[in-house]
């Protein structure tokens, strides 16, 4: 019997997805990490919404309410929202462009134990003395002065070390969908999530490091005597400021670009017409790309960078507008006239055109420099992201997650409670959100644990609190579909959807490990519906069928990251105990004797051979 | 990438390939007297009493932006075919940087 079909047990799965460079075993890594932690960011915001329930009340106060909202801010965007969008670009780009893998399978893994391993230690400050609390964005004029505990240290490392690890997603995926694309798949034929991803990946290449400095800069000042941010010593505590929004407002688009990536597929499946504009999509796509990086100072308009900094960026922000409504007509034009299916991902995709455009106009209402001296730091900006992040992101990937979780996990999630959880979850983000917009304009403060009564603010807030329950039980429902799913649910055909357009559809679910028995040939955008449309069944080959070359899995990216979270350990305490300096050079000796190791060993992965391909492909396996 | 064509004979384009080598050598060895011209150019502008240093580190600053284009376009052959991604990617590396720097030395310290 082939090694590749053998039924294993508990401890051999786990091994295997510890070692596993396998792309499709990546997602689910990434899909499964990134839950976990956005199940933690769901349950921080509901302990803030409990606090803010009513006036005066003292359920999380003062400091500790400042650590859950830094976390839940930080977890959500870093730890949550980035990893399943990896696991989204993880499950499909390879298979969308007709490619075995992706172009560096070890750094794809890597990259996942890098973000895993940064995530955990981020986590690990709850049970030593106290989390980060000085909001997602950890300003250095209040970062550098959280000294009673040593959450900014788990903050800065932490994100640090996943940091690392998203740009090696980053260049990973440039690399793939430049050199590993099938043939005939021109860049004006890939999927628009493909090309989603591309931008994307560009955006995590330039964005990344921006940050990356700053957070040595900020490791220095806290760890190791650094001023950079220190204005007594001559630093500059603005730096930072432009340092972060360098990197966080593209940020905003790395995350969201992908989710207008999910929802292009997703229309045009489920509309079965051709994405409407497909090229002024690629274009729009590309330039709220470069727009994205001019943009970034709108963040900082009550800084004091003057009338005419405020101008420009006031003016350039507006601008990203532009593209983003021609995406929002040609999303609209893909329906008109399309044949369509209300399926669950079809109902977020619905709903997510004016939810995301209610954001975008908060967007460009904030954008607008004199008056957002007005919306600052107010509750108007906490309803204008959580549009533009929920409304967008979030829904994307719960979109994203029924539409492809055929293809990940072999089986169909259950339509009713689908849609159960979309009400439950489109209600309550409404409920939740609609009302903040007002709270703001009343004047109610951000990141304030508290208010008092008698200013018109309580059933705002008692509102906001009840929808933020509606999407705690949907987010419940989403497990139990899961949970009933992976137990009985009904096998996945490889056109799982009936109406599938692009590669990924053409291959089992779950695809077999090689993804295409022969390499396909594209002949078009939606290359498998092209193929449908003729009357076939399968893909052209563009190749004979061989030995496959597939590379070997490896443990060493696991410790690798392994090595870099014990030396974050060793560097946060080094000021504190006599043992932080030598574990932080065993933690370090570790990750580099392992690069060492990668470096010296030869791997030259391993062929499955022809015999073994048809073996598969006749049990099933289609490719 | 001249060299690399995967046409069964090597021999098919042989005296092209001659004149082209010949050709790029050329350019080469103008490239390379010219890169050191620059670089005395820019020594002497330091040394020369005269140049205020407002106008001598622009100028060398512009100096160098010159030897690096001949670096990457006559020594690294991106004026090749083939060589488009890498240009777009360091082109829109440098456009970022630059933002980055002119925004910090226009907002942030002055």
């Amino acid at each position: 019997m082939s090694t590749l079909a053998r039924k294993k047990g508990v401890g051999a799965v786990i091994w295997d997805y510890l070692t596993t460079v396998d792309h499709k075993k990546i997602a689910h890594l990434y899909l499964i990490a990134g839950g976990l932690f956005f199940i933690m960011g769901g349950i921080e915001a509901l302990l803030i919404r409990i606090q803010l329930a009513k006036p005066n009340n003292d359920f999380l106060v003062g400091g500790l309410y400042n650590q859950v909202l830094t976390m839940h801010g930080t977890t959500m965007i870093f730890l949550a929202a980035m990893p399943l969008v990896f696991a989204m670009m993880n499950a499909v780009v390879p298979i969308q462009i007709g490619a075995r893998d992706v172009a560096f399978p070890f750094l794809n893994a890597l990259g996942f134990w890098l973000f895993f391993f940064g995530g955990l230690f981020l986590n690990c400050s709850w049970f030593l003395g106290g989390a980060p609390d000085a909001g997602w964005t950890s300003y250095a004029s209040l970062s550098l002065e959280s000294k009673a505990t040593h959450g900014i240290d788990f903050y800065v490392l932490g994100l640090q070390i996943s940091g690392f690890g998203t740009i090696m997603g980053g260049i990973n995926f440039l690399v793939t969908i430049i050199n590993m694309r099938a043939p005939g798949m021109t860049y004006m034929r890939m999927p628009m999530f493909v090309w989603a991803t591309f931008v994307t990946s560009a955006l995590i290449l330039f964005a990344f490091p921006p940050l990356t400095v700053g957070f040595i800069f900020m490791m220095m000042d806290r760890l190791f005597g650094g001023n950079f941010f220190n204005p007594a010593a001559g630093g500059n505590t603005i730096i930072w400021e432009h340092l972060f929004w360098i990197f966080g407002h593209p940020e905003v688009y790395i995350l969201v670009l992908p989710a207008f990536g999910i929802f292009s597929e997703i229309f045009a499946t489920f509309s079965k017409k051709r994405l409407f504009g497909y090229s002024s999509m690629v274009f729009a796509t590309v330039l709220i790309g470069f727009l994205g990086f001019m943009v970034w100072a709108h963040h900082m308009f009550t800084t004091g960078m003057g009338p005419v900094a405020n101008a420009i960026f006031a003016v350039a922000t507006m601008a990203i507008a532009v593209p983003t409504g021609i995406k929002i007509f040609n999303w609209l034009f893909t329906m008109w006239g399309g044949n369509i299916r209300f399926t669950t991902p079809m109902h977020y995709a619905v709903a997510f055109i004016p939810s995301f455009v209610m954001g975008g106009v908060t967007g460009v209402m904030n954008a607008a420099a004199a008056a957002d001296y007005q919306y600052h730091d107010s509750y108007f900006v906490v309803a204008h992201f959580h549009y533009v992040i929920v409304g967008g992101v979030v829904f994307a990937l719960l979109a994203g997650s029924h539409y492809w979780w055929p293809k990940m996990f072999g089986k169909m999630l259950n339509e009713t409670l689908g849609k159960i959880t979309f009400w439950l979850f489109f209600i309550g983000f409404h409920l939740t959100f609609f009302i903040q917009h007002f709270l703001g304009l009343m004047g109610m403060p951000r990141r304030v644990f508290t208010y008092l009564p008698n200013q018109g603010w309580e059933t705002g807030n008692l509102i906001s609190t009840i929808g933020a329950f509606f999407m705690a039980a949907a987010t419940v429902i989403l497990l139990i579909n899961i949970v009933i799913t992976t137990v009985k649910g009904e096998k996945a055909e490889a056109d799982a959807w009936g109406d599938g357009r692009t590669l990924e559809w053409a291959v089992s679910s779950p695809p077999p490990v090689y993804n295409f028995a022969q390499t396909p040939l594209v002949r078009g955008l939606d290359a498998y519906w092209i193929e449908k449309m003729e009357g076939k069944k399968e893909l052209t080959p563009a190749e004979p069928l061989g030995d496959i070359h597939m590379p070997n899995s490896s443990f060493l990216p696991f410790i690798i990251s392994f090595g870099l979270f014990v030396a974050a350990f060793g560097f946060t305490y080094h000021n504190d105990h006599s043992w932080g300096l030598p574990v932080g050079i065993i933690g370090l000796l570790i990750t580099f004797g392992s690069m060492f190791l990668r470096s010296v060993i030869d791997d030259h992965g391993f062929h499955i051979h022809k015999e073994e391909v048809l073996e598969l492909e006749k049990k099933g396996a289609k490719a | 990438m001249v060299n690399q064509t995967n046409s069964g004979n090597e021999r098919v384009d042989l005296a092209y390939r001659r004149r082209k080598n010949a050709e790029e050598m050329k350019h080469q060895v103008i490239s390379f007297v010219l890169m050191i011209l620059l670089t005395l150019i820019s020594f002497a502008a330091v040394g020369y009493d005269e140049f205020s240093h407002w106008f001598s580190i622009p100028f060398i600053l512009l100096l160098a932006v010159v030897q690096v284009a001949f670096q990457l376009y006559y020594f690294m052959h991106m004026s090749h075919k083939g060589h488009e991604l890498p240009a777009l990617f360091i082109y829109a590396g440098v456009f970022v940087a630059f933002l980055t720097v002119w925004a910090f030395v226009t907002v942030v310290w002055w």
